[in-house]
């Protein structure tokens, strides 16, 4: 929370705005004014006054007298219109959406206007005037960290009041510091999904911030907003808000903006009932919403979004954010999608229907063609969970089934193959069926995937393979399985080969850095009390971190892959830390493959580099240790003289009880003598 | 070397204390007997009869014969410390949490909790040079803010008192007047501990908001922050080395929640001028509540929550290896 009065220099336009609409909450925000009211005599007054009560309090609760139906002073016959005062003003809006139009009669249809809204309209010059077209400003290169001439990474961390941007050194072992705010958020930081931006949330709404000075480009208001989510290219940006009921009649209401985040424009506002958005798999526990409520599809420039409905599937093109085709996709009992993270492909899973007679689906539909490339029928389904390939080449969907008896369930995996002809499927089942599945991952840039089951606290790790590399035989098969490990969660390098099993939170934070490759553990760690597990996206580096959510060893590690501990950073009041996701690699796969096959040569230089840097950064340090002693002795000497007119004053008051120097500090130099030889020295 | 266990204590230690010389060595806990023992080889002397509650601190007399203790059964009692006869009671209105004896032992200061309707106070008490005179009525009685005041200190030349708080502010007061001089934030949890330098120019504090810091005496000015990750319950500095001593630890409620590794019950030693960290020695099991130094600087102890004193005396290799 920002201090009062004080903006941490960061002045909003918005304020202005979100100001204004707190102000009117006491004053006019909350009335409506009703038109086309019928004109009555006195004696008909009370009955119409009684009908546009009952009317009105049906939407909201009004005010203590807040109902006002003018009269003519001279005639006594009311005016045809009203002043309705509600308790608050999201009353009074919804008050307005709902009875503008209502019919009366034939002859009186309603027209209700915001009370606020004649004043703010009023002011409005009947004269055009052309907007003064701002000068341009070239913004910095927004890519600028990319440029880093030794390819470091940056990450965010989210500690106490403050917020900090920083360079991972490794070859220093040590953070250097970018570019750090204090309040610069109020709730939480979020990278953009390929690191130009970063965006914060505040009450009034979203800013992002960028370049490399961390200006702000743009902002987007959104009062009350609590979640953001970018599109995966950063065309746009999606931001949240809920509004609790103030009463048991009403429903919860949600407010979703997408906006453009480089020209800052809102594209489009979906409002409604939460119940009418959290549908399915997107239900949370009590009726809440699981974010993200819209789900981007990968791969081809930000172009469809979709959101799960009541049997469809709702899916929305940009830039205009219109429904595709105008229809959404019709899928009698959809429960769950996910879209492909490489092309506009979903996943959706359909429960049974008719009481069992029509089998539980999965369907693999393409957008825009709504072409189903490819579904599988499935029978006594309890539950089904789908998990995409990074890459998009895979998708695995775990299953569960009820047993016979329907008392409990067993789990298998069906594995789409979607790089192949026809995207044929395999069933993988566990040795053991009734295991339960603590963790799935798929390896990144590969087709290696590791799960995690057992019952007991300490699970058995599995790795398998979707194809032989050395054959190219297809078909899914064990790699190798090892028992108890001290584990709950994977996480994969992003460049795959090597993945960290961790037994986070309950187990300690114990972190075992294992080679997939070969097939062995490569370090086995302990990060205690460990909450979160992060890599580097280069897949060289691993941040762990304990959060705010334990309350001891807050802060983060630095590990190289294969479990060297690089550096720690204690920090108090932990929250988040976030590596800077990179821009695509611009690099074609044959010059990668050129790197890769002379790589002794090109690391050579590099090494050396670091070896230097490594060097300075020691003699940095001395340098360091020694200024710092120089300004210890400066600051002893300063207070020579206090100390001197302090002893005078020690002497005075102790008299003759003092005696002169009672402990003395004596260098002593000890020789020993470790042995004599003696030798004739030829003359 | 292998420490002296000196069990002696039921209770949580609170304070340890050398004479002057340092061949004694005093340490109070939550239990109502303060204790002497020889710091050479940690034989206990005696105890001091006579309080009803935990004692938070004592001082002893530059010359080893008075040792004046603060009990929170509201009193404090000044004591012949090789008899072991109390001279001299003051009681207090509200239970007693920090002593100290002024330059020349004139004076003492005294404060007291806040209690009913009684703010926290600090009360002046003038000495007779002989107890039987000895008046029970403080000089000078001042009222402070909010919040316990864990140690008091005179400085220059017995004109003013510092005095560090639950707030995590320390106050310079006027002594004659009790006039607030100077008051300065420095820490944000509740300063536990406050020790002077030898000579005088600076103090370190110890508080529950993890760190310990190293302030000027004269302007209260941080001049080092020493980071512990753990409560910091006490601190010490050695009279021969740039070296400070910092114990701490979980706090005591919360030990059996963690395993007992997370605790950090060690003593550690940190640098004085690089504020880093250089050493640390296990042994308690549970958090530190009480470090000091031996004036000579070759020994340490360590008091902890388990109620055990841990008498350290270093080895050779401490004075002659090079830490940096």
């Amino acid at each position: 929370m920002l201090p009062e009065d004080d903006d941490m220099g960061i002045e909003s336009e918005d304020d202005e705005i979100a100001e204004e609409e707190i102000q009117t909450e006491s004053g006019f925000g909350s009335v409506i004014v009703v038109d086309n009211l019928p004109c009555v005599s006195p004696e008909k007054y009370e009955k119409l006054l009684g009908v546009v009560t009952r009317l009105f309090s049906r939407v909201g609760t009004i005010r203590e007298g807040g109902l006002w139906m003018p009269t003519d002073p001279e005639t006594k016959d009311s005016l045809g219109f009203a002043f309705i005062e509600f308790l608050t003003p999201a009353e009074a809006h919804a008050a307005r959406e709902q009875t503008n139009g209502y019919k009366l009669d034939k002859s009186h249809t309603f027209v209700v206007n915001m009370f606020d809204d004649f004043e703010k309209y009023l002011k409005v010059t009947d004269e055009y005037q052309p907007p003064a077209p701002k000068e341009y400003v070239p913004t910095d290169n927004l890519l600028e960290w990319m440029m880093d001439r030794r390819g470091r990474d940056q990450f965010v961390v989210r500690y106490g009041d403050e917020t900090e941007v920083h360079w991972h050194d490794a070859a220093r072992r040590q953070p250097e510091e970018v570019y750090k705010r204090t309040f610069w958020t109020e709730s939480f930081v979020q990278w953009s999904p390929r690191g130009t931006y970063l965006a914060t949330v505040h009450r009034q709404g979203v800013a992002v911030w960028g370049g490399p000075k961390f200006v702000r480009l743009m902002r987007f208001s959104h009062p009350g907003c609590v979640l953001i989510d970018f599109s995966p290219c950063e065309k746009y940006l999606i931001s949240y808000s809920s509004q609790e009921p103030n009463n048991p009649r009403e429903k919860a209401s949600l407010t979703l903006n997408i906006f453009d985040i480089r020209n800052g424009k809102k594209l489009r506002n979906f409002t409604g009932g939460t119940e009418d958005f959290a549908v399915g798999a997107a239900a949370g526990p009590g009726g809440s919403l699981k974010w993200p409520v819209f789900k981007w599809a990968g791969g081809c420039d930000d172009k469809y979004f979709a959101r799960l409905g009541k049997n469809a599937i709702s899916v929305y093109e940009t830039p205009d954010m219109g429904l595709l085709d105008k229809k959404s996709l019709k899928l009698d009992g959809v429960h769950d999608f996910a879209w492909s993270p490489a092309e506009p492909i979903l996943c959706a899973y359909q429960t049974e229907q008719s009481g069992g007679n029509l089998p539980a689906r999965i369907s693999l539909v393409r957008m825009p063609d709504r072409q189903e490339l490819r579904q599988k029928n499935l029978f006594s389904v309890s539950d089904v969970k789908m998990f995409w390939h990074p890459q998009g080449d895979y998708l695995a969907v775990r299953v569960e089934r009820y047993t016979k008896t329907r008392k409990s369930t067993y789990s298998a995996f069906e594995l789409f193959s979607l790089k192949e002809r026809d995207i044929p499927m395999e069933i993988l089942e566990l040795p053991d069926k009734s295991e339960k599945i603590i963790d799935f991952q798929w390896e990144p840039r590969g087709n290696r995937f590791a799960i995690l089951h057992g019952d007991g606290p300490r699970p058995t790790f599995s790795l398998y393979c979707m194809k032989d590399l050395k054959t190219t035989a297809r078909g899914v098969q064990l790699i190798g399985t090892l028992p108890n490990k001290q584990a709950n969660c994977m996480s994969w390098s992003p460049q795959g080969k090597f993945l960290i099993l961790g037994g986070l939170k309950a187990l300690n934070g114990q972190l075992e850095f294992f080679n997939a490759d070969d097939f062995e553990t490569l370090n086995a760690a302990e990060h205690f009390m460990c909450t979160d597990i992060d890599w580097d996206p280069t897949g060289r580096y691993v941040a762990t971190s304990v959060t705010s959510i334990h309350q001891m060893e807050n802060g983060y590690n630095i590990w190289l892959f294969n479990g060297e501990l690089l550096y720690r950073t204690p920090k108090e009041r932990f929250y988040q830390y976030l590596w800077r996701p990179r821009q695509p690699t611009l690099l074609t796969p044959e010059q990668e493959r050129d790197i890769l096959k002379n790589l002794k040569q090109r690391t050579k230089r590099f090494e050396e580099e670091d070896e230097a840097l490594a060097l300075e950064s020691d003699a940095g340090l001395v340098a360091m240790r020694k200024k710092l002693m120089k300004d210890w002795e400066d600051w002893l000497e300063s207070k020579r003289e206090w100390i001197e007119q302090n002893e005078a004053t020690r002497r005075a008051i102790l008299g003759d009880r003092l005696q002169e120097g009672e402990f003395t500090v004596e260098q002593v130099e000890v020789e020993d003598k470790l042995g004599t030889t003696e030798e004739l020295i030829a003359a | 070397m292998r420490p002296y266990l000196l069990k002696g204590h039921e209770r949580p230690l609170t304070q340890l204390k050398f004479n002057r010389e340092g061949d004694l060595l005093f340490s109070c806990a939550k239990d109502p007997h303060p204790t002497l023992w020889y710091s050479s080889d940690g034989q206990r002397v005696g105890t001091y009869i006579g309080h009803n509650g935990a004692v938070p601190s004592c001082d002893v007399s530059l010359d080893s014969s008075r040792l004046l203790t603060a009990s929170q059964d509201s009193s404090a009692k000044l004591w012949d410390v090789e008899t072991g006869e109390c001279l001299h009671t003051f009681k207090f209105q509200a239970p007693c949490r920090a002593v100290a004896f002024s330059l020349g032992e004139q004076h003492a200061a005294i404060s007291t909790d806040a209690f009913m309707a009684q703010p926290s106070l600090i009360h002046i008490v003038k000495l007779a040079e002989d107890p039987a005179d000895q008046e029970s009525e403080p000089e000078i009685s001042f009222t402070c803010p909010k919040g316990r005041i864990s140690r008091v200190a005179f400085t220059d030349g017995n004109t003013t008192l510092l005095a560090v708080s639950e707030d995590g502010y320390v106050r310079r007061y006027d002594v004659e007047t009790g006039k607030m001089l100077q008051e300065e934030h420095i820490h944000e949890g509740y300063i536990q501990d406050m020790q002077m330098s030898t000579d005088g120019t600076h103090f370190v504090t110890a508080s529950l908001d993890k760190t310990a810091k190293l302030v000027d005496a004269q302007t209260l000015e941080v001049l080092k922050t020493y980071v512990t990750e753990r409560n910091a319950n006490s601190a010490a500095l050695s009279p021969i080395f740039d070296h400070v001593l910092i114990g701490g630890g979980q706090e005591a409620s919360q030990v059996t929640t963690t395993s007992s590794r997370a605790g950090r019950f060690e003593a550690r030693f940190f640098h004085k001028i690089y504020e880093e960290e250089f050493a640390s020695c296990r042994g308690h099991f549970g958090p530190i509540n009480a470090t000091a130094f031996h004036p000579d600087g070759r020994s340490f102890v360590t008091g902890g929550e388990d109620g055990y004193v841990r008498l350290h005396h270093f080895d050779n290799d401490y004075f002659s290896a090079r830490f940096f």
